[in-house]
């Protein structure tokens, strides 16, 4: 048999048919459901007297509109308020298990599925949602749909789909102290551009890769999507195996054991050709931060923002000065030092309990800049839970930080949590587009280490002062 | 679906690479639970002031913008998040096609299931429309081309499967529901490895 990379495998296998003049019907293991993009899709059913096919592959939460603070508060926006009681009652409707807002497995949709074991390699797994490739991290084909495919998903468990071409981005060698995985996505995509993934599903390898954990390869995964990619995915490992053991919707017993064979024959074969190929050299990496107004606009912390000036596409050259003009930034000068309104540590990129550790053991023992307003944002109930339990909350409040209920909070500002117009903020989530944190706000996207050193001295600080 | 008709009109030029959905219809706008009253929202932020009045410099506020039936825009257009809502939003403001140098994947997805047409030219096609967005354009799906102003024909790429269904109204969803057997057979044959219900 011709050798395959994952994506291919994982592709054939889930086929149901094939006509000629037709994309190929690709089956979908599990699909995820929240309330801003699904009761379009239920209301389609409806009109049209449609089931669910397989409600025992979905699984719905609500994170997007909800608020952060206390859940023995009501949803004071009227609008949103319905949105997740919308959510709520078609969920009942069509027999799908919902976690709801009171529920203790709520969470951002992208952290309960693996958190829970229900994302398993060798799966596809849909949401409407981009980030849906954070569940690539376990060697999943994961990809975000529109509403339309949300309802198409939802009455025939599957899609019409052309095949995307397979991308290896290959990344060698060993990070450096303060640099983590956050810093791996954003060089890629700052190297790439935002659309250097479009039409492709990414295969991130390497040893760098290997090297880490599993909620590291979900926050590299995750933001795939920044880069234009389909999906992302990393070939699942013995890493990946102790991950989803014993998670409450993981196989047990005998068919675990068939399962880690079935799983062990997902890794790329030898000999198997990509369509594009690139290497990332993760030695040579420093912590990465945004200072536009697209993912793709990153740059090391102690390099100089780029001039539009030196480039020589014209509609280059705007795109780049009209985000700079937005910003409020000056071309040739580093980001460091610049003043910071907010610190946002959260969302489906690094809201982990491993993220919130590292932030953490960064805030021990100091205290928040006096001007800087810090808001800690697990990424699921789970999250806030096991944290508590470590006495993590107790590090973000006495250092002076908001410690906050799971959602997807200021990452997409529905919720209420949201930057004033003018405000900087230094945010762990993955999109800095304009308004996209608040009408107006300002994003400097980065990892939760690099948010934490803003928090403490009140600028956009190379972290890496801070722990030597 | 309504079957996609051959048309002629004018450009709305917006000359930015990049633009993403969140520009195209901003989030806040997401928390409605219905498809309808989108079009007053879209490119909100930029079409808009503080107190809601329209700012007079953006293209869509501009006479020459009026009732213009196509956007032309700058390179990977659409890009971020999955949003439907931004489809949604371009069709109902009266956009029925955008002409770009690239697209992002799912909002190109997104719109041909809502009957708006993502139109791929070369960087050259690109920079003669925008250097005369005024003139109008026919846009013929049955024959994949673009007429422009100049009388030069250029002809676009477009998925066959989404074309035919866009030129006979043709639900996607009729398609895979008639599936249905090769459904059941694939699932005899891969048995789930979750049940959420459980």
């Amino acid at each position: 048999m011709r050798a395959r990379t994952i994506i291919e495998k994982i592709w054939d296998q889930h086929i149901v048919a094939e006509q000629p003049g037709a994309p190929p019907l690709l089956y979908i293991d599990l699909h995820l459901v929240h309330e801003v993009t699904s009761p379009q899709a239920f209301a389609g059913l409806r009109q049209r007297g449609l089931k669910v096919r397989r409600p025992d592959r979905t699984i719905a939460t609500a994170d997007h509109s909800t608020p952060t603070t206390p859940r023995s508060l009501p949803i004071l926006d009227k609008v949103a308020a319905a949105q997740v009681a919308q959510l709520e009652a078609n969920c009942r409707e069509f027999g799908i298990q919902c976690f709801g807002l009171n529920s203790d497995q709520q969470g951002i949709v992208h952290v309960i599925g693996p958190e829970l074991g229900l994302t398993q390699p060798g799966m596809t797994v849909v949401c409407g949602d981009s980030h849906t490739a954070t569940h690539g991290a376990l060697g999943a084909l994961a990809f975000g749909i529109g509403t339309s495919e949300v309802e198409h998903v939802l009455a025939s468990q599957c899609l019409l789909q052309n095949k995307s071409k397979t991308y290896q981005v290959f990344v060698n060698g060993t990070l450096n102290t303060g640099v983590t995985a956050k810093d791996i996505i954003l060089a890629l995509i700052a190297r790439i551009g935002i659309g250097g993934g479009t039409g492709c599903v990414f295969e991130y390898c390497g040893p760098a890769i290997r090297a880490l954990s599993m909620e590291e390869r979900m926050t590299v995964c995750n933001m795939s999507i920044e880069a234009g990619a389909r999906a992302g995915l990393i070939a699942p490992d013995d890493t990946t195996y102790q991950y989803v053991c014993g998670r409450h919707y993981a196989p047990k017993g005998a068919a675990w054991d068939a399962a880690v064979a079935r799983w062990r024959t997902l890794p790329t074969d030898d000999g198997a050709v990509y369509n594009k190929s690139l290497t990332i050299d993760a030695a040579a990496l420093e912590p990465m931060i945004t200072f536009g107004t697209n993912p793709g606009m990153g740059i090391p912390i102690t390099a100089p923002i780029p001039d539009p000036a030196s480039m020589s596409d014209p509609l280059e050259r705007d795109t780049l000065a009209k985000a700079l003009r937005y910003m409020d930034l000056a071309p040739g000068k580093p980001l460091l030092g610049h003043k910071v309104n907010v610190v946002f540590i959260g969302s489906c990129t690094n809201s982990r309990i491993s993220d919130l550790r590292s932030a953490a053991a960064l805030l021990k023992g100091r205290k928040v800049h006096p001007d800087v307003r810090v808001m800690v944002v697990p990424g699921s109930h789970q999250v806030k839970e096991q944290a508590q339990a470590e006495g993590l909350d107790q590090i973000f409040r006495d250092a002076g930080a908001e410690w906050r209920e799971a959602g997807c909070s200021m990452c997409i500002a529905m919720n209420g949590d949201q930057l004033q117009p003018g405000e900087y903020s230094v945010s762990t989530s993955n999109r800095n587009f304009e308004g996209r944190q608040g009408k107006g706000g300002r994003t400097f996207l980065a990892s939760p280490l690099t948010a934490a050193a803003a928090a403490i001295t009140g600028t956009v600080s190379d972290v890496r002062e801070l722990v030597q | 679906m309504t079957k996609f008709t051959a048309f002629e009109s004018k450009l709305a030029p917006l000359a930015i690479d990049n633009i993403d959905t969140d520009q195209i219809i901003p989030a806040r706008f997401l928390k409605t639970i219905s498809k309808q009253g989108l079009g007053d929202q879209l490119f909100y932020d930029w079409r808009y002031d503080a107190e809601g009045k329209p700012k007079p410099d953006f293209v869509l506020n501009t006479p020459e913008a009026k009732a213009a039936k196509i956007l032309l825009a700058g390179d990977n257009f659409g890009c971020g998040s999955s949003r439907e809502h931004a489809p949604w939003s371009l069709t109902q403001y009266g956009f029925r096609a955008v002409i770009s140098t690239s697209f992002a994947d799912i909002f190109k997805q997104n719109s041909l299931k809502n009957s708006l047409l993502p139109i791929v030219v070369p960087r050259d096609v690109h920079a003669e429309l925008f250097a005369n967005p005024a003139a109008p354009v026919k846009v013929d799906l049955a024959t994949k081309t673009l007429t422009l102003a100049s009388g030069r024909v250029v002809e676009f790429p477009v998925d066959s499967f989404a074309r035919h269904c866009l030129l006979e109204g043709i639900d996607e969803l009729g398609y895979i529901l008639q599936q249905a057997p090769a459904i059941a057979a694939f699932e005899a044959s891969h048995p789930a490895a979750v049940n959420t219900l459980a």
